[in-house]
């Protein structure tokens, strides 16, 4: 069963369309990359999963169930930031929420030492920094031990150190069989942390695929003098159809193992090869060809 | 509903402003129901209205106008800083059903007001013994039954405030906004009608008698408390009232419940 499944969801505001058609599917045990520019509609489809925003189209369904009683008993979520009372202390909103979750006190003290946060628990949360709000943020997602965990944006906020050990901590998570939806504007956030993209742009989902499939496919560079004869001696071992040639030398679509009887070819042949490099596809030139959008770093 | 209820409960216990709004409530009436009255006799009336025998009419006597204020106040913060600070999504993401949030937010306003109620009686009680004690009158309390029914006209009328409060925060999704004009309401709008335009417009003068402020004024006014306080006047008979205020305070009630189950949050 996956852990989320949405068909043709969709969300209007009057003529504007934050969410088109959206078939969006989160296997079970994974760690799911939910990428996109600001303004794509990562977090209304987030809403929406979590019953905050109502879909004008289309059905979900979570771990099978659809929107209803019971329907988020197994799900933990941060979205759009951290939001508590800041009257409170930090343990003291974590009780408040798990007053509203049902689930023991004991459980506060238990995501308290999950996130670090314990010794900073008695103060009031209005004296907490961005990074202890963006983390008791998380502790509040964790209170029902959940199977999903749902995370828009969750290292805004955090500094480096803080960023690693998010990475940590939602890998431990995912070990420990917990899904989780992670959504996000940064590529290089996502691409270090999940098993599975999917890319959303202007409401609509260009893509879904997992970081192997998106990685593969590079190419052989090929640099070498003199060029008219590389090029000549390039085409009669790879075919003119798997040959692109740029500024700086010859792009080769062969496998990589393919690399050393090219070099070999050439050199028989009285070519000077000064560059033979095997280069991975350009996730990030990939995603903003998909968004079209510049704001995907 | 108790997980929600003990975690609203929990909120309003652990918030200053909760606490801040009961003094204030308690210190206005003993200010304007006994240390003026008292320092300033009206000579029309004598300082029997201070008396124990007449404390039930006392503790009441603001709810038309001022504690009303401060109970919708109260209402407004229940809701409203929901909205204020967010936090919707991060109690609506534990799983609890709207529904079940929004009962939770009522009965809190309940058990607050409920608390206020007694707590205005017995500030009530205490003051007019210390007025007996200090004129050398005899203590005559009212019966069991009139405190009770006294405590109960409050308490509903504190509710009916509360849950305009709620209603208002519902309706524009925040804390500013519902207190101004809920406050308008109350203070300028309820008075201007029955000074200004009460007395010339017939029309008005009936409508008023469907209206909460006048209901709530008469039913204080009927359980003793002193005609002339501002908002305490009888125009209608207890019994109906009393039917008015809790159809007002099921209507806002109700309609804070149907919008926020409708609206999207955020």
């Amino acid at each position: 069963m996956n852990a989320i499944e949405t068909t043709g969801l969709t969300k209007r505001y009057g003529q504007i369309v934050a969410v088109d058609d959206l078939d969006l599917t989160v296997p079970t045990g994974e760690i799911y990359g939910f990428l996109g520019p600001n303004g794509a509609g990562k977090t209304t489809t987030l809403r929406m999963l979590l019953g905050l925003t109502r879909p004008s189209a289309g059905s979900l369904h979570v771990f099978g169930r659809t929107p209803g009683p019971g329907y988020l008993d197994q799900v933990g979520a941060l979205i759009e930031g951290p939001a508590f009372y800041p009257y409170l202390s930090g343990r003291e909103n974590l009780r408040v929420f798990a007053g509203h979750a049902r689930v023991p006190g004991a459980r506060v003290d238990a995501v308290l030492r999950t996130v670090d946060l314990t010794d900073r628990a008695k103060d009031s949360y209005r004296t907490y920094s961005l990074g202890m709000k963006q983390r008791l943020g998380l502790a509040a997602a964790l209170l029902k031990d959940p199977r999903l965990l749902v995370l828009d944006e969750p290292t805004n906020g955090l500094d480096p150190a803080g960023i690693a050990d998010m990475r940590v901590l939602l890998r431990k998570l995912a070990a420990d069989g917990v899904t989780v939806l992670l959504s996000s504007h940064l590529l290089a956030e996502v691409s270090q942390i999940c098993d599975r993209i999917g890319v959303l742009s202007h409401g609509k989902l260009v893509t879904q695929a997992t970081i192997e499939e998106l990685r593969a496919g590079g190419t052989l560079h090929v640099t070498a003098e003199p060029a008219e004869r590389a090029e000549a001696e390039l085409i009669a071992l790879v075919g003119r159809e798997s040959l692109h040639a740029n500024g700086s030398g010859f792009d080769l679509n062969v496998e990589p193992a393919a690399a050393s009887r090219i070099n070999t070819a050439l050199v028989t042949a009285g070519v000077e090869v000064s560059e033979l490099r095997w280069r991975e596809p350009d996730l990030e030139q990939n995603f903003l060809e998909l968004t079209g959008d510049d704001h995907v770093r | 509903m108790s997980g929600d209820l003990k975690a609203e409960l929990s909120k309003q216990v652990h918030r200053p402003a909760s606490w801040l709004l009961l003094v204030v409530a308690v210190a206005l009436s003993l200010t304007f129901g006994y240390l003026v009255p008292y320092a300033a006799p009206d000579p029309g009336r004598g300082q029997d209205a201070l008396l124990p025998g007449a404390f039930v009419g006392s503790a009441i006597g603001g709810l038309p106008i001022f504690i009303g204020g401060l109970t919708l106040i109260f209402g407004v913060l229940v809701a409203g800083s929901e909205y204020g600070w967010d936090t919707w999504k991060t109690v609506l993401a534990q799983g609890s059903s709207r529904f079940s949030v929004y009962g939770a937010k009522i009965v809190t306003v309940a058990v607050g007001t409920l608390l206020l109620m007694l707590t205005l009686f017995a500030a009530a009680a205490g003051a007019s013994a210390l007025v007996a004690v200090l004129r050398d009158q005899p203590m005559q309390w009212p019966s069991i039954v009139d405190i009770v029914r006294g405590i109960g006209a409050g308490w509903l009328i504190a509710m009916m405030w509360g849950t305009f409060g709620v209603a208002l925060a519902v309706v524009f999704r925040s804390v500013a906004l519902p207190i101004g004009l809920g406050l308008v309401w109350l203070l300028a709008v309820q008075n201007l009608l029955a000074s200004v335009a009460a007395p010339v417009l017939p029309w008005v003068a009936e409508a008023q008698k469907g209206l909460p402020g006048p209901n709530a004024g008469s039913l204080v006014a009927g359980l003793g408390a002193r005609t002339g306080t501002p908002g305490v006047e009888q125009l209608v008979g207890a019994g109906q009232a009393s039917l008015v205020v809790a159809v007002y305070l099921l209507a806002f009630a109700a309609v804070g419940g149907w919008l926020l189950h409708r609206r999207d949050l955020g």
